[in-house]
């Protein structure tokens, strides 16, 4: 900028307008991909401008990287959203996701004709705020129950989920389930009284009162960690009838647990915990519709479990979680791979209960090759195809 | 005083840091926008030494804080010296309560923690926070207060302001997910494992006696073993202890001693599963593709 004439006040101004227009249009797309960017970012960017970073868009770029990520999902998808927005670069698939969250966000006449299009012939009951049984219609209409290859790429509505009687029923089951297993932790807790060591250190200062004599001795305890459920549903095309009764549950468990987890799988895994404890149920239904591109599709679960294993395990799983998997244990892809990560999950986790909605089924056998390759890994396998089926189940999960 | 950003970059390389490209850019963003770098990565990527060439960079000191389950103020802040407070109050008996108290919460009988010493230094220094996962999320939020304020209240003696504002760089390792609060008021760098060149010019740099056709060949050997299904992947560490291995038992060609490279390879693998993957075999057939 120094090689050139001074630019007077006006153009100036001018100036800075255009490039804070422009910077305001980024955060924008930004927070349209899910990064948490606020005012104060925005200033700071300004800032950086201001410090001479833009000379380059290589290091404004990588400037804008560091100030705005927050998460390596951020950090990784940064890189296209930049070039996208201020090089005009053809935008990376991440970032197609937000072109169609806009739509799922402000139902405008065009966004109805294009969901139409997508859906086929089942608008209808998209647009219904429908009862549970209509919607378990839509969504499993002329499928047969089964494992599918198929992706389905068309966007799975679970507004379903959004009645509130149900909800507050699956709240309750939940918190049921939560008491049950919390209060099994309270009385091991009281059976290991002896065996502390002594905090020195803090008996010292508790007994200062005393003129340092030690009355009230402390003694070091370990931290107990609550249970933490970490659930995994399967949302492939032959578990449509069910998913959306188990989504209801998922929503009571991370509101009611103190610690829990969520994840959605069918050909790929999705963490849906950020999007499900959304307080406004309506904005919660939006970012799952927008995540579950590609449910009701075919089922890989040995594939989404290895995923899980690798990115989210560590992080999610400590030594005091359950895993529950919630599947009829179709699987498209290598039955195999299924039982090796069943068993790098099952040796990483202290319980792994399985919820199969088929064995509530006449006739029903673990047939499946899915399952098959799972079962030996597996310490509690279980009928859940509706809520009540759910809370029946409280007994059995209390003793995991 | 600011540096910058070919400053900085030159002064890692000056630190023994081979840094990427990207991380020059981080370091001069914490110096013009105050704020706290986070850094991620997997184990053994080298976070820790991120802290330790960046005090070198300010030519500065390096206050490190490991975080652990349990941590809380009184071992990451201050803490009274009850021992000598005692002490102190045993000798004094008789005299006037007020002046005794006067003397026991002064600033001599203080113990800093390195929270509070880090902010109390004439010269910025750095301050790592180790491990935040690992900590509570109480003790979180409380850091959080602290990187907005930087100043400490000790109720029995005030305030305590600042003297200089140190460089925070947090580390995590992803045990935990950290608070977004916490993720927002912090720059964010994500550190991957090196590319072969940039390990090769890092084993050089370390270790000393390691040629650039061994570090190259001993770069492309760790690349192909993190293909591999391992549980526990090598980092860099593991990378620069089997290098230094390799250099200590005279080796200057891998191709030449196939043997000493399966035995040494105890370096590198953590647990016996991935000792029991990397057979004979294996370990050869990797051999053969590094050139």
């Amino acid at each position: 900028m120094s090689c050139c004439t001074p630019p007077t006040l006006d153009e100036m101004d001018a100036v800075s307008r255009l490039v804070s227009a422009r910077l305001a249009a980024f955060l924008r797309t930004l927070r349209e991909n899910a990064f948490a960017v606020g005012l104060s970012e925005g200033h700071d960017a300004a800032a950086l401008i201001a410090a001479g970073y833009a000379d380059r868009p290589s290091l404004l770029r990588s400037a804008f990287k560091h100030l705005f990520s927050a998460r390596k999902s951020d950090w990784t998808k940064f890189d296209g959203l930049f070039d996208a927005f201020w090089l005009g670069k053809r935008v990376r698939s991440r970032s197609v996701l937000s072109g169609q969250a806009a739509p799922t966000n402000n139902p405008s006449l065009k966004s109805l004709q294009d969901r139409a299009l997508q859906a086929g012939g089942q608008t209808a009951t998209d647009q219904l705020p429908s009862s549970d049984e209509a919607a378990g219609d839509h969504a499993g209409e002329g499928r047969l129950e089964g494992a599918s290859r198929a992706e389905n790429l068309a966007e799975v509505d679970f507004r379903k989920m959004a009645d509130p009687s149900q909800i507050e029923e699956a709240h309750a089951i939940a918190a049921r389930l939560a008491r049950t297993l919390r209060t099994r932790l309270t009385r091991r807790d009281l059976a290991r009284r002896r065996g502390y060591r002594l905090d020195l250190r803090r008996t010292i200062r508790n007994n200062i009162s005393h003129g340092g004599v030690p009355f009230d001795l402390v003694k070091r305890r370990r931290k107990e960690k609550p249970l933490r459920l970490v659930v995994l549903l399967d949302a492939s095309g032959s578990m449509s009838l069910y998913t959306g009764v188990f989504l209801r549950f998922i929503h009571g468990v991370l509101d009611e647990f103190r610690e829990a987890e969520a994840f959605l799988f069918h050909t790929q895994l999705a963490h849906v915990s950020d999007a499900m404890k959304e307080k406004d149920p309506a904005r919660a239904l939006d970012r799952l519709s927008m995540m579950a591109q590609g449910a009701g599709g075919g089922t890989r679960i040995g594939a989404s479990l290895q995923t899980f294993n690798r990115g989210h395990a560590k992080r999610v799983i400590h030594s005091r979680t359950c895993v529950m998997i919630i599947s009829d244990g179709y699987e498209t892809g290598d039955a195999a791979l299924l039982g090796r990560e069943m068993a790098a999950l099952a040796k990483r986790c202290r319980r792994i209960a399985w919820l199969n909605p088929m064995m509530a089924w006449k006739g029903y056998a673990p047939e499946a090759a899915g399952i098959k390759a799972a079962l030996p890994h597996i310490d509690l396998y279980a009928p859940a195809n509706t809520l009540r089926s759910l809370a029946d189940l409280e007994p059995y999960l209390a003793k995991l | 005083m600011t540096l910058s950003r070919d400053q900085i970059a030159a002064r890692l390389a000056d630190a023994g840091y081979i840094a990427d490209g990207e991380l020059a850019t981080a370091v001069g963003l914490m110096q013009l926008l105050k704020r706290a770098l986070l850094l991620e990565g997997e184990a053994g990527v080298g976070k820790t030494s991120v802290a330790q060439a960046l005090a070198s960079v300010h030519a500065t000191e390096l206050i490190r804080l490991q975080c652990y389950e349990g941590l809380d103020q009184s071992a990451a802040l201050y803490e009274w010296n009850y021992q000598r407070q005692l002490l102190a109050i045993q000798a004094h008996r008789g005299k006037d309560a007020a002046e005794i108290e006067d003397q026991i919460f002064s600033e001599k009988y203080l113990l800093e923690r390195p929270l509070l010493a880090a902010i109390r230094q004439p010269k910025p220094p750095v301050l790592l926070i180790d491990e935040v996962d690992r900590a509570d999320e109480e003790f979180e939020a409380f850091l959080l207060e602290l990187l907005s304020d930087f100043q400490v209240s000790i109720p029995e003696l005030g305030t305590i302001p600042a003297i200089s504002i140190p460089h925070v760089v947090l580390t995590s390792n992803g045990t935990r997910e950290l608070s977004d609060a916490l993720r927002r008021r912090c720059l964010y760098h994500y550190i991957d494992y090196p590319d072969v060149d940039r390990e090769a010019r890092i084993i050089m740099a370390r270790i000393s006696g390691a040629g650039a056709s061994l570090s190259l060949q001993i770069a492309r050997m760790v690349e192909s073993i993190r293909k591999e299904e391992l549980r526990k992947v090598p980092g860099v560490a593991e990378t620069l202890d089997w290098a230094a291995a390799l250099v200590g038992l005279d080796i200057r060609d891998l191709h030449e001693a196939p043997e000493t490279v399966y035995d040494t390879m105890t370096c590198l693998l953590k647990t016996r599963e991935d000792k029991a993957r990397m057979t004979r075999e294996v370990t050869s057939r990797l051999l053969a593709k590094v050139a």
